[in-house]
């Protein structure tokens, strides 16, 4: 078969037959009744065992819901989401309380098998060869939260992280557990008005990760959390708090995956970063729920709610981000430069295939003295997506010394997908310094022939190229999750050139 | 067997008959040159003979050892030992030229059935070559052919040449671009690279490139046909005289 016909046959069976997550675990849940109402609300409340205080934050973000629109200003298009066809509640049976991994429903321990995150505590991946260079990846260890639908399945290394002072537990235990903490934290960096999301999500989420690293610890090991999502018309709806106290560093990072299923299914999450003088937090994630087959059928929709708030001096918020999945993904990881002499990162890679709609970018508000800020996005558009950088730096009249540097790069795969580049630049001092530079570029076809003459195939010459073109991003994740991403990219984009 | 033999080649692109019947035979060891003016097919028969997408062969053939290299993809040829030096090398920034070359040799590699060859060894190898050829290895560093003046874009062809050791080497106007002394680095280059085993087949609008790198035989081309051929004398005679002449004879 020539070259060309065999690729746009490919192209067709991508979506569907590439996504290696798209497994159903046959397990029983417990659900709520469908819909969204009050007592929707009051059962999940009821469910997690919460406090009233946490039941009355919820009911007022319900009320709050019900007075709101869906935004429309993003540049993603889909049919109106019916609100009342979803289940906001489903956790795998039984729900007895565990005391230990071996206690797991065994199902769920193998679709996380499957899905190669270890939930026994051992030390992974070792079986990966580290980079020329890199340090040897046997012995190091990743604290791991596993969330299934609705509910937190479990958290591994608790002891080690506990002598180190680090408390990492499902959100839904730390309300009963540390309800100082989450009452002083939690929701004041999204707060339960901010948009018409993570309002939904402030009344429904059903749980998510709670960490907090205490002054001057710096966290033992990686923490993270993995989501999968498996009930048929559930949305997820995650809540993730992280504080980092004065003087402590942690670095977290994010997996999600969903199965293949022919309806959409909401995904609305917010994740709330705080750290104190001097302290810093590193977030990363690796995105890849199910994203529609090749007819844009199915997928997730995902509308995510991230921010995080610089608030002591000196302090650092690092957002890495691979998106590779999801119908439509609607996010902005953003940096709140409260603090004196704070900084703010975000690294991305966004890639979409197929029908999948992105407009993702990320929000610097500086308002401290003497902030910087740093956005590097890298967007590839292959098949019929379209991928938009949507992004806001903007200076306060206070935040004199202010500097930012933003670099947005597109890369077309075809003919067929669009990539936009939206940014928004408020300086309200003369001090500031803002610095902006944007590229859009194509895979030529001179590119390719170029590496197929020199022996590669074409999939390897894509792989190629567009690892050449995200490396600055790449080199910012952690060395394990590198790897996963760059093996994400390449089957994301596997015969996208046709 | 001849190592490449093209037989009454014809091509099109978008409708355009572009080689009408174009036949050429190429030993071991050989170095051919084919000239002509501009659009009578020289770069047409390179592409086609690397296999770029968008020419549609509408009769003849193409063998290489005897075998039909129009069935093979471009990577299987490249892995069989076809070369082709570019007129124009591509800019891929953020590969190093390092790894570029890393991956494409172990591709080739794979693609015959031999081991892959590891890190220390490619490095140690690219290493050796690059000297042979007085190339600076702060050029391996660098992305491919990012920000390379046109003389080092020359050399990085030349030195993939060395690297993957073809059997024969398809110079695309390699003097385009460069100035004497550039084309005298870059001639010195291919000069070394000539054995008895390995052909050359130098494409050029200039009889100047001929000075330097000494063909064997030399071919006119003119209007998609080879209309004249012979040894390395006539390279100079169409100095004097031009294409003119042949226009009508084609």
């Amino acid at each position: 078969m020539p070259a060309v016909q065999e690729t746009v046959e490919r192209v067709r069976r991508i979506d569907v037959d590439q996504y290696r997550y798209g497994f159903e675990t046959q397990i029983e849940s417990d659900k709520a009744p469908k819909g969204l109402s009050e007592d929707t609300v009051r059962f999940i409340s009821a469910k997690k065992n919460e406090p009233a205080w946490m039941l009355e934050w919820r009911l007022e973000a319900y009320r709050r819901w019900l007075t709101m629109t869906e935004p429309t200003w993003a540049r993603v298009d889909y049919p109106k989401i019916d609100y009342q066809d979803i289940y906001y509640y489903a956790a795998p049976k039984p729900k007895k309380t565990l005391s230990s991994i071996d206690e797991i429903d065994p199902e769920i321990l193998k679709t996380y098998e499957k899905l190669g995150i270890p939930l026994r505590e051992v030390a992974i991946l070792e079986g990966v060869e580290p980079p020329p260079g890199g340090p040897p990846s046997a012995n190091r260890k990743i604290a791991v939260d596993a969330v299934f639908d609705s509910v937190s399945v479990a958290t591994t290394f608790q002891k080690e992280l506990k002598a180190a002072g680090v408390i990492f537990m499902p959100i839904s235990e730390a309300i009963r557990e540390h309800p100082e903490l989450v009452q002083k934290y939690l929701g004041t960096v999204v707060p339960t008005s901010d948009n018409y999301f993570a309002t939904l999500n402030s009344a429904v989420f059903s749980d998510g990760s709670f960490v907090y690293v205490p002054p001057g610890v710096r966290c033992p090991m990686e923490l993270s959390t993995y989501f999968r999502i498996n009930e048929r018309n559930t949305g997820q709806f995650e809540r993730t708090l992280i504080i980092a106290d004065k003087g402590s560093y942690v670095s977290y990072l994010e997996g999600c995956t969903a199965p293949q299923r022919d309806e959409n299914q909401l995904h609305a999450a917010v994740v709330e970063l705080i750290t104190l003088d001097d302290a810093e937090i590193k977030y990363s994630t690796v995105q890849n729920w199910y994203p529609g087959n090749s007819e844009g059928k199915g997928g997730i929709y995902n509308f995510v709610t991230k921010r995080g708030d610089c608030r002591g001096k000196n302090s650092k918020i690092s957002w890495t981000q691979v998106e590779t999945g999801s119908a439509i993904t609607w996010k902005y990881p953003s940096c709140i430069l409260r603090g004196d002499n704070s900084s703010g990162e975000f690294y991305s890679i966004a890639i979409s295939n197929g029908f999948q709609q992105v407009d993702s970018g990320t929000k610097m508000i500086h308002l401290g003295k003497n902030t910087s800020s740093r956005i590097i996005s890298k967007g590839i558009a292959a098949g019929k997506s379209q991928n938009t950088y949507r992004g806001l730096v903007s200076a306060h009249r206070k935040a004199t010394g202010a500097r930012n540097y933003t670099a947005c790069d597109s890369l077309l795969i075809g003919d067929k997908c669009g990539a936009h580049t939206v940014p928004y630049v408020e300086a309200k001092n003369s001090s500031a310094t803002f610095e902006h530079e944007a590229t859009t570029s194509k895979i030529s076809e001179d590119v390719l022939f170029y590496c197929i003459q020199r022996g590669l195939s074409q999939e390897e010459a894509v792989g190629l190229v567009v690892n050449g073109f995200v490396k600055d991003v790449l080199q910012q994740l952690p060395m394990e999750f590198a790897v996963e991403a760059q093996k994400l990219i390449s089957i994301s984009l596997e015969g996208s050139v046709g | 067997m001849s190592l490449l033999e093209v037989k009454d080649l014809q091509v099109r692109v978008e409708e355009r008959e572009i080689l009408h019947g174009l036949s050429l035979t190429v030993n071991p060891g050989e170095v051919h040159a084919i000239m002509g003016p501009n659009g009578s097919g020289k770069s047409t028969l390179s592409h086609v003979i690397a296999g770029k997408p968008g020419y549609e062969v509408t009769g003849g053939q193409i063998l290489f050892r005897g075998e039909d290299l129009l069935e093979m993809e471009p990577n299987e040829r490249a892995a069989k030992g076809v070369f082709l030096a570019f007129q124009y090398p591509v800019e891929i920034p953020g590969v190093t030229t390092w790894n570029f070359l890393h991956a494409a040799l172990n591709a080739q590699r794979k693609a015959r059935g031999e081991d892959e060859i590891s890190s220390p060894a490619f490095l140690k190898k690219v290493r050796e070559v690059a000297k042979s050829l007085n190339i600076p290895q702060d050029m391996l560093k660098r992305g491919v052919n990012v920000g390379f003046s046109g003389g080092e874009k020359k050399r990085n062809e030349i030195l993939q040449m060395a690297l993957f050791e073809p059997a024969v080497c398809i110079l695309d106007e390699m003097d385009s671009g460069l100035d004497i002394d550039a084309l005298r680095i870059a001639a010195d280059g291919v000069n070394a690279l000539r054995s008895p085993e390995r052909a050359m087949v130098v494409i050029t609008h200039y009889q100047r490139l001929l000075n330097y790198i000494v063909p064997d035989f030399v071919h006119v081309m003119s209007k998609g046909r080879v209309v004249k051929s012979g040894g390395k004398e006539l390279a100079l005679e169409l100095e004097e005289s031009g294409y003119a002449q042949f226009e009508d004879a084609a």
